[in-house]
């Protein structure tokens, strides 16, 4: 038998024209050939061969080494007799599965053509994949220990911990959690009026601020629960919010000024002050950049958003929206980049340097935003608002990506992301803080690759094909309070009627006579001063 | 001779192998053309798009490379010399030609009493069933030889149709169709498809359709039971009935030589053809829908490209064939009287714009079994052939797909890996709604109608100026104006665009009059009465 390097062997099976010599090389796997075995027609020329071959007619035998040409040759002497390759398919079942084993083999073949339907049955899956992920979003995690008597109304993150947060409460307690064990660590009566501000400064000091005109220094890792300040720092006026310069011992309070304190020194006064020379009202919340770290971003109840620096101690910028700000938060990834939270139910992202123009509206809430947050990676924010609800929001995208609620939950005056993006806080009125998933289908546990592999290919799907339809109504999809659904209807028909008329006025006036539209981003700014 | 010009000339090939490796992958696992991304003026969307097209060329490439893991050549029957033809080997000799498990795949069974039979492969290739006209229907796992189960109905049996696995199989009776599990047992009967003659199962979409006497053709979800679609042919008797496997429409051949294709999503058919001159007997669709072989009455069998709807190629029988079957490899089996011939490259031919082929591949029987309807085992090299006299395995070398994807279809599946495709199959069941001529226009944008919405949108617009049309279109006679001032039913209708279009029409008359006149006067008394 000679294979041939196709692999396929080629015999002669029987071979009469010689006499006696019937030969038969039986073709093992997948072989060949052929055929009719009738007498030459031409034995002249065979016989020339044999006589060549100097061998008896009787017992021809060929060498192994010459089989295939003498083949070829017999079977180019002999017409009518055919030699053909022939070749089967056939599988043996030990190349399914070896033999002595329970594991299966499962060959694949990426031919399109045998991958029909390709893009329904793509489709198919990521409509399952993300009926599955609204099936299994359940964001609420829990409360963390008992929370407090009163509202809260503040909360910080420990910049230097993934477990430490402080909340400050409308009684002038502040307390200390801690998110493994969900359990309070330390808390004191700090003040006696409502604590408005909260942060920690990197040594892992714990500062308060309250309407009592005071800013209290504690140290809650190191110190008792209850036990006193370490410092007192005392201002003009009752204090709105306070925040932590990146690396110098400083801070900085709001009130109807900026105070700038140095904690480095015995003074409990303020070393500095910055304001708007025109500005007189309440400055409501302040907020160091922690990337540029001079810069200093401030909202006031003059609807002003004024950013300072530092390193002129003088105010740079001011922007005057419609309605006042509530709270301001930088972006850690993009240094130039701000949130603003408005009374007017929508969020702003500014860039400090182009403030005629709002990078992003974040519309969805139906009443005052009350706090605002980047997620550490500067990808997506969270709102706390008054109308009962948090919402979660991509950076790029106008309308929320989530929206959470309880029944108990009350108006929400602060809400934070947990310095490893999983998870978020929120403080409300009613004076608990809640736990949510920052991915309401996320789940925690160990997952094994299998599983892994899955949930990003489901993801990739939904990725794809979230422009389709069926898919985006799934996605999109909300349960929300029926006070929140009802007045979410009511304002946009407000909305409408307000566009409408104002379209009805723009067709009947001369051309011209008004101003060109507004662009959504725009039309909130009144003026911007430098 | 180790030169210096050896090194780029070396480079030069390499290159030029690299991007032909890159067409070779793109060509058979590309997704269609790529989008040109260095006109696009917007950066992101530029980028982005970059993006997708590297990964679509990395995936094809990948693809590609994937192949080496491919274990099986698919099987050949090829000549050594000139005179010899392939279609001259006869069934015995390949059985002694091939090896012993190979050999085993060729039978025969007689069943003489209750044929004519039909049969029908499931997906995987693994069991057939087969069912005589007399009410004779039985499954086996062929391979192993074993008998499922064997029914006698009692009943004209009409065709035999497995599901999406081997454990049910539906049976075109006399007055209904019943569907049945592996053991035999009945479990439904499906009154709303009264007296069919075919059956097709659509395995992606779970449908199970039959063509009626009546001319109806009916759609039930087998895994919800739900009748999606009753479908009036209106051309009476339906002859025939197959789907295109890439598509999941329906194909139905009638009396008076047309072809109709039906998704369930429409009340008419999609499309009608003529495509003989005589009742159509039988039709088959390759598997990536690109091709339709049909035979009639009138002794043809006819190519057809049937994304072109076009004939590429027209062959005469001997007799009408009653059945065709095209395999994976693109064999084409016709089933003429007693005879069946296996045709090879049709399609390529087709492709290459070349000749006819000449000769068919080969050819089996002419020993008195009239032959009912042919089936090529999915991944085997293996014709089923039904006839009056039994059923006939036979081994046609080259047919059958060698290289199986086992989560699509896996002929060596166990039980649990059996349970689990059902799982996948339902999990992944497609819509009637996605049945389309074109499979893949799911996910595709609606671009026209998003065009259209976004000038809406835009307040600022500049109105359409009605007018606009009927300027600057064609001169003399039948220019747009003319045309529109001209055209009947809408004489008493006087609105603000028949008044523009008509002072245009005044402008322009007197203005051709002036032209005339100041030519005239120009030329002079005895020349100006050539002016035009």
């Amino acid at each position: 038998m000679a294979t041939t390097s196709s692999g396929c062997t080629i015999v002669s099976r029987r071979w009469s024209t010689i006499e006696g010599a019937s030969r038969s090389w039986a073709g093992q796997g997948g072989c060949v050939v052929a055929a009719a075995p009738r007498p030459a027609a031409n034995q002249g020329c065979f016989s020339d061969w044999q006589r060549k071959s100097k061998k008896k007619p009787g017992n021809f035998v060929c060498p192994p080494s010459t089989r295939i040409s003498c083949c070829l040759f017999l079977s180019l002497t002999t017409p009518k007799s055919s030699i053909m390759k022939i070749k089967a398919l056939s599988r043996p079942s030990a190349s399914q599965q070896t033999p002595g084993t329970a594991v299966v083999r499962q060959p694949r073949n990426l031919d399109p053509a045998q991958h029909p339907f390709e893009r329904a049955r793509e489709y198919t899956r990521a409509l399952t994949a993300t009926k599955l992920e609204r099936m299994f979003a359940a964001p609420f995690l829990g409360q963390i220990g008992d929370g407090h008597v009163d509202g809260i109304y503040t909360m910080a993150k420990d910049p230097g911990s993934l477990e430490r947060f402080a909340s400050g409460s409308g009684d002038g307690v502040v307390k200390v959690w801690d998110l493994n064990t969900r359990e309070e660590v330390w808390n004191t009566q700090a003040h006696e009026n409502i604590v408005k501000g909260l942060c920690w400064t990197p040594e892992r000091k714990l500062l308060s601020c309250a309407s009592d005109r005071t800013v209290k220094l504690f140290d809650p890792y190191n110190s008792s629960p209850e036990s006193p300040p370490l410092a007192t720092y005392l201002g003009q006026s009752a204090f709105t919010g306070i925040t932590h310069h990146r690396n110098l011992p400083s801070f900085a309070a709001s009130s109807s000024v900026i105070s700038i304190y140095d904690l480095s020194r015995p003074s409990s006064t303020a070393s500095q002050t910055l304001h708007w020379p025109t500005s007189t009202d309440t400055i409501t919340s302040v907020a160091f950049n922690q990337t540029e770290t001079s810069i200093l971003g401030s909202t006031a109840l003059d609807r002003s958003v004024v950013l300072y620096d530092l390193r002129t101690s003088s105010p740079v910028a001011k922007v005057i929206l419609r309605l006042a700000s509530n709270a301001l938060a930088w972006n850690p990834m993009e240094a130039f980049n701000f949130a603003v939270a408005n009374e007017d139910h929508n969020a702003y992202i500014f860039d400090m340097r182009k403030l005629d123009r709002a990078l992003n509206v974040l519309k969805n809430h139906v009443a005052a935003v009350m706090d605002v947050e980047f997620s550490p990676t500067g990808e997506e924010l969270v709102t706390a608002s008054y109308d009962r609800t948090v919402r979660l929001w991509n950076r790029a995208k106008g309308h929320s990506r989530d929206v959470y609620h309880t029944k108990r939950m009350q108006r929400v005056f602060s809400a934070k992301f947990t310095p490893d993006n999983k998870y978020v806080l929120s403080g409300s009125d009613d004076g608990s803080i809640r736990l949510w998933r920052a991915n309401a289908s996320d789940r925690s546990g160990v997952k094994s690759a299998r599983q892994r592999a899955k949930l990003e290919y489901d993801q990739a799907l939904i990725k794809r094909y979230s422009h389709m339809p069926e898919i985006r109504r799934i996605r999109r999809h909300r349960h929300v309070p029926k006070s929140v659904k009802k007045a979410g209807e009511i304002k946009k028909e407000e909305l409408a009627a307000i566009k409408r008329r104002e379209e009805n006025v723009r067709k009947h006036s001369k051309k011209g006579s008004l101003p060109a539209r507004q662009s959504e981003r725009e039309k909130m700014i009144l003026t911007t001063e430098k | 001779m180790a030169t210096n010009a050896v090194v780029p000339q070396s480079d030069k090939i390499a290159a030029r192998e690299a991007k032909r490796h890159v067409m070779e992958a793109q060509k058979v696992y590309g997704r269609g053309k790529a989008v040109h991304t260095k006109s696009i003026k917007d950066k992101k969307l530029r980028g982005n798009l970059k993006a997708v097209e590297a990964k679509y060329k990395a995936a094809a490439l990948r693809a590609k490379d994937a192949e080496i893991l491919l274990e099986h050549d698919a099987g050949y029957l090829e000549t050594e010399g000139e005179l010899e033809r392939t279609y001259k080997v006869r069934q015995d000799e390949i059985q002694q030609g091939v090896g012993i498990e190979t050999a085993k795949k060729g039978f025969e069974l007689k069943l003489t009493e209750l044929g004519p039979y039909r049969a029908d492969y499931t997906k995987n290739g693994r069991n057939l069933l087969l069912a005589g006209r007399k009410g004779h229907v039985a499954t086996m796992d062929w391979r192993a030889g074993k008998l499922g189960c064997e029914l006698q109905l009692n009943e004209t049996v009409r065709d035999a149709k497995w599901l999406h696995n081997n454990q049910f199989f539906a049976v075109a009776q006399k007055k209904n169709v019943y569907i049945y599990d592996q053991s035999g047992l009945e479990l439904h009967c499906l009154s709303k498809h009264v007296e069919p003659l075919f059956l097709e199962f659509l395995p992606y979409h779970f449908l199970l359709a039959s063509a009626q006497m009546s001319g109806f053709l009916k759609y039930t979800d087998t895994s919800t039971g739900q009748t999606v679609a009753e479908l009036p042919t209106r051309l009476g008797c339906p002859t025939s009935l197959s789907q295109n496997p890439w598509n999941a429409i329906l194909h139905v051949g009638h009396q008076n030589g047309t072809v109709t294709l039906w998704s369930p999503n429409s009340q008419t058919a999609l499309v009608k053809a003529l495509v003989h001159r005589g009742p159509v007997r039988s039709m088959a669709i390759d598997r990536q829908g690109r091709y339709m072989v049909s035979t009639g009455q009138d002794m043809k069998m006819n190519v057809w490209d049937i994304r072109m709807f076009r004939e590429v190629h027209s062959y005469s029988c001997h007799q009408p064939g009653s059945s065709v079957a095209i395999s994976d490899r693109g064999l084409t089996a016709v089933g003429w009287g007693t005879q069946v011939s296996v045709w090879r490259g049709l399609f390529d031919a087709a492709l290459a714009d070349q000749g006819k082929v000449q000769s068919p591949y080969m050819a089996w029987g002419g020993e008195g079994q009239r032959i009912e309807n042919l089936g090529w085992c999915p991944f085997e090299d293996v014709l089923g052939v039904s006839h009056d006299q039994g059923f006939s395995s036979i081994i046609v070398p080259g047919a059958g797909e060698p290289n199986f994807d086992a989560l699509e279809a896996n002929p060596y599946e166990n039980v649990k890996q059996r349970q689990e495709a059902e799982v996948q199959g339902l999990l992944n069941k497609l819509q009637p709604e996605m049945i389309s001529l074109d499979p893949n226009f799911v996910g595709k944008l609606d671009t026209i109608s998003d065009k259209k919405r976004q000038e809406e949108r835009d307040l600022d617009r500049k109105p359409e100026d009605p007018i606009e049309k009927l300027k600057n279109r064609g001169r003399g006679r039948n220019s747009a104006l003319r045309k529109y001032l001209r055209k009947k039913g809408r004489g008493n209708v006087i609105d603000e665009k028949r008044l523009k279009a008509e002072a245009l029409h005044k402008e322009r008359t007197a203005r051709a009059k002036e032209r005339l006149r100041a030519e005239r006067s120009e030329l002079g008394p005895a020349l100006g009465r050539f002016a035009r």
